[in-house]
């Protein structure tokens, strides 16, 4: 189970519109052990493509140290599918780097964005439960 | 003197749990040659058989990334730290 607020579900969404016609990415941090993610950091996508992404190496790094400053650790990674559905693609699995993380995808195909959370272990996805907190 | 060298979640159980370790060296390929001598686990993770750094990976001295500077020759000196995180991509 993955839990957002309001403000940072919006930000999620709002990135990804942001970031067309590309695919925007971020990463997501939670105090170590929590579901609830505290702060979004929005990355740039050094591919700089609609049907890739890859996180920028030094946003990466800076996000890694403000959160470890707050006490919060990076928990997990969002990125946007322009044309597809709201699910990990191969390339999505092949690539995914740490089986604790929370790998969050919005669709952008319909008009309505769709944004899912997965987890992804060994080549398995499985969704998890997205929870908004509307506090 | 050892640097200090920050390794990320997913690399900590193949070094004791440690999210932070030291090791000796004069370059990046120096600091992961003892790297993977105390902690030989870690082989396969940080170079490549053909002795580049390894793609699931990215690595920085300080606040910059060593593919840029001077890849496994890049000097380090002991105020550096060096960084590993994991490289993150999809489509």
């Amino acid at each position: 189970m993955l839990r957002l607020t309001d403000a940072i579900y919006t930000d999620v969404v709002a990135h990804a519109l942001d970031g067309l016609p590309n695919e925007a990415c971020g990463l997501i941090a939670a105090a170590p052990g929590s579901s609830k993610v505290e702060r979004l950091y929005r990355c740039g996508n050094a591919a700089a493509s609609s049907r890739l992404y890859e996180l920028d190496p030094l946003d990466h790094l800076k996000a890694d140290r403000d959160a470890e400053a707050r006490g919060l650790e990076i928990v997990g990674v969002y990125h946007s599918h322009t044309h597809t559905d709201a699910y990990p693609s191969p390339t999505d699995v092949a690539q995914a780097p740490d089986p604790n993380w929370h790998y969050l995808v919005v669709s952008l195909k319909e008009p309505e964005p769709v944004v899912r959370s997965y987890r992804i272990v060994e080549g398995t996805i499985e969704e998890e439960p997205l929870e908004l907190d509307r506090k | 003197m050892p640097v200090d060298v920050r390794l990320p979640t997913v690399l900590r159980q193949h070094a004791g749990g440690q999210a932070s370790v030291k090791a000796n060296g004069g370059t990046v390929g120096e600091v992961f040659g003892d790297l993977l001598r105390q902690f030989p686990l870690l082989q396969g993770q940080l170079v490549t058989d053909d002795g580049g750094i390894h793609k699931f990976i990215n690595v920085y001295r300080n606040d910059d990334d060593v593919r840029y500077l001077e890849k496994l020759d890049t000097k380090v000196s002991d105020d550096d730290v060096i960084s590993i995180l994991p490289a993150v991509a999809g489509g």
